[in-house]
């Protein structure tokens, strides 16, 4: 009974007792889901057009950072520096598509998945060469002031990070629905060989969706590094952005987003009011978990289209 | 020339059926696994311990994850956690039992880290692909962090490391601070050559045949009677053992002390590349990957001073990582299918040559 008491009643009292910090709680945990949804955001676009599951998404964040700042360092005033990264972003498309996709169309997805894994090292070394691996902070002037409302603290970064995470999903969704090149990107998400046969170019597409891609990592990478200094670990996010995937859909916008606020809110309460139980630090494996118990209802995720085998 | 099976006659179901049919093959094999056991004798302690034993030790854990991922088609990331769980049970059996054969509890604690890879591996029935490979990303996690918080694993030791203790096999010492690195290099490479010859054998029987349908096509698999969940649950919990003994052998023989560090995600990718590398579907191939990826950062750390260039560190090491990233995408390019593939095209070219038509 102690034992039940502990993990299915206490912590619902401990929740309704004391609603202001839960509220806190749950804030905390949309914003970083906020963060997740922005990593995922970037996964399922590219898993879309190409059927390349992107691993070096994680280390794209880092390295967009990684240039924002170096540019930055360089004295270049905030918004040539994101200009700049934003070109660099598209020529590492160009450069992903040229050296690598090209050459491996049609091969296994498991070949794909490794090769972004390469992509990833090389990256990490070169943006680390080029920028030096030192912890830097990030500072393009958003503002950070705590405040209250209604008894419950919030910071003035933190609703800006949300905001500009909605208006980033909000500028995605109109482009893919009412630009010609979001159609195409569509179409190509539906059915490459079909897309083909209506003249679409898929490697411009790719270059497209890879640029995107690259953009949605500068501005979580913008989140990040402002919050915990731009470092290698900030690429070991995309770690905690898996879970999200396979919890939304890989093929899921709307999933990635609603996966990363679950995860992200789950993660925070379950280690607040259930972590003592287990000793602390259960964030690292039970947004996995959580997703694993998801998929065993649902195998293609909260979103994601439902797979039809056929022999 | 010389390697042609011409002439060579099969007059019994059993020769028909031979793991290496072909004479040339069976010599082959045979000297290279005596060249390998009398290594230590040329072989100065530094190549021992730093390239050798992890190499062979890793070879057995690209082994089992190749059983799941190459044969079976089920893939996983979770290498690292079920090593770390070889790792952790041999230290919890060896401490526990210090009359034990050390062998025997390097087994042993491969059958239970085939326990854990059968409840693991459940879901496997019902995901598939990547969504399979990040749900047992999920073992990983949860195995280093079961391991880091109690205290039981570790024998409550402070710092929450495990240390080999030492521990004599025939009179020698084969483990702890005073083992010499021939003696376990011999071990190592004994365990190697058996278990991959086992893997051989099963990849090609009844199991290895049902585990390679399940791969091709799950559906069908199981119209032709194949059990789809038995199959698989089968697949996790041998390459589990391969894997368990392997980070049993990889604290015991080649770390000699660890942390759950040892055995984190960058474990589990690696080893994935070796097999990818290597060859997905192929005992050789996991070899030959493990050899790519443990010798090539050696090479490449060694290299820029043996020709005469220095360089800062730090660069150093980041143009090393970069090599290493492009070289595998290299790989990825040329030959997807792996060093086992290239390995397969040159024995062709042997056969026809010199008359290629």
């Amino acid at each position: 009974m102690e034992i039940l008491n502990a993990f299915f009643v206490a912590p619902f009292v401990d929740m309704g007792s004391d609603y202001i910090f839960f509220a806190e709680v749950v804030i905390a945990g949309v914003l970083t889901g906020v963060m997740y949804s922005l990593v995922a955001l970037g996964f399922v676009l590219i898993f879309k057009a190409s059927g390349v599951f992107n691993f070096s998404q994680g280390v794209m964040v880092l390295f967009a950072a990684l240039t924002l700042v170096g540019l930055m360092e360089h004295g270049a005033p905030v918004w040539l520096a994101l200009i700049g990264t934003v070109l660099v972003m598209i020529a590492l498309a160009f450069a992903v598509e040229w050296v690598m996709l090209r050459r491996l169309v049609n091969q296994e997805e498991i070949v794909l998945f490794m090769s972004t894994i390469g992509l990833s090292f090389v990256l990490q070394g070169l943006g680390e060469m080029v920028w030096g691996s030192n912890v830097k902070a990030l500072d393009i002037g958003i503002p950070s002031e705590p405040f209250e409302v209604g008894g419950i603290l919030l910071n003035e970064f933190d609703l800006f990070a949300a905001a500009s995470g909605a208006v980033l999903v909000g500028v995605l969704a109109v482009f893919f629905h009412y630009t010609r090149i979001g159609r195409a990107l569509r179409a190509v998400a539906d059915d490459h060989q079909a897309a083909l046969s209506v003249g679409i170019p898929l490697r411009t597409i790719w270059i497209i969706v890879w640029s995107v891609a690259g953009m949605v990592g500068l501005v979580a990478g913008i989140m990040w590094g402002a919050k915990s200094g731009v470092q290698f670990s900030l690429s070991l996010i995309a770690l905690k952005a898996l879970p999200v995937l396979i919890l939304g859909g890989f093929t899921s916008v709307p999933g990635a987003i609603v996966g990363g606020l679950i995860i992200g809110v789950g993660e925070k309460i379950a280690e607040i009011y259930w972590g003592p139980l287990f000793g602390g630090a259960i964030e690292n494996w039970f947004a996995y978990v959580l997703a694993l118990v998801f998929l065993l209802f649902r195998p293609q995720g909260l979103f994601g289209e439902k797979i039809i085998e056929r022999v | 020339m010389i390697y042609r099976e011409a002439g060579q006659f099969k007059t019994s179901y059993a020769t028909d059926q031979m793991m290496f049919p072909i004479l040339q093959d069976r010599i082959f094999m045979i000297l290279v696994i005596a060249v390998a056991y009398l290594i230590p004798l040329i072989a100065n302690e530094y190549w021992l311990q730093a390239v050798l034993i992890p190499f062979l030790i890793l070879s057995l854990a690209a082994i089992g994850l190749n059983l799941l991922t190459g044969y079976a088609g089920q893939l996983s990331l979770g290498t690292g956690g079920f090593m770390a769980v070889g790792g952790y049970m041999t230290y919890k059996i060896t401490t526990a039992f210090p009359d034990l054969n050390v062998l025997i509890a390097v087994l042993l604690a491969g059958l239970l880290a085939a326990l854990v890879g059968l409840v693991f591996g459940i879901p496997s029935l019902r995901i598939k692909g990547f969504y399979l490979a990040v749900a047992t990303l999920a073992a990983q996690f949860f195995i280093l962090w079961l391991f880091n918080k109690v205290g039981w694993f570790v024998n409550y030791s402070p710092s929450g490391t495990i240390t080999a203790p030492p521990r004599t096999l025939l009179g020698i010492m084969v483990t702890g601070p005073e083992a010499t690195a021939p003696v376990r290099y011999l071990v190592v490479l004994t365990f190697l050559a058996f278990f991959a010859l086992a893997a051989k054998n099963l990849v090609r029987g009844r199991i290895g045949r049902s585990w390679m349908a399940i791969r091709d096509m799950d559906i069908a698999a199981e119209i032709i009677g194949i059990r789809p969940f038995q199959t698989k649950l089968l697949a996790f919990a041998i390459s589990s053992f391969y894997c368990g003994v392997a980070g049993g052998l990889y604290v015991f023989f080649y770390l000699g002390s660890a942390e759950t560090e040892a055995f984190d995600i960058a474990l589990s990718f690696s080893v994935l590349f070796m097999i990818i590398i290597g060859g997905l579907g192929s005992i050789l191939g996991s070899i030959l990957g493990a050899a790519f990826i443990t010798m090539v950062p050696i090479f490449l750390t060694n290299a820029p001073p043996l020709i005469g260039l220095s360089m800062p560190i730090d660069l150093q090491k980041h143009i090393e990582v970069m090599l290493f990233g492009s070289l595998i995408v290299f790989f990825l390019i040329v030959e997807p299918r792996g060093l086992a593939r290239l390995w397969q095209i040159a024995k062709e070219k042997f056969r026809l040559w010199p008359f290629p038509h």
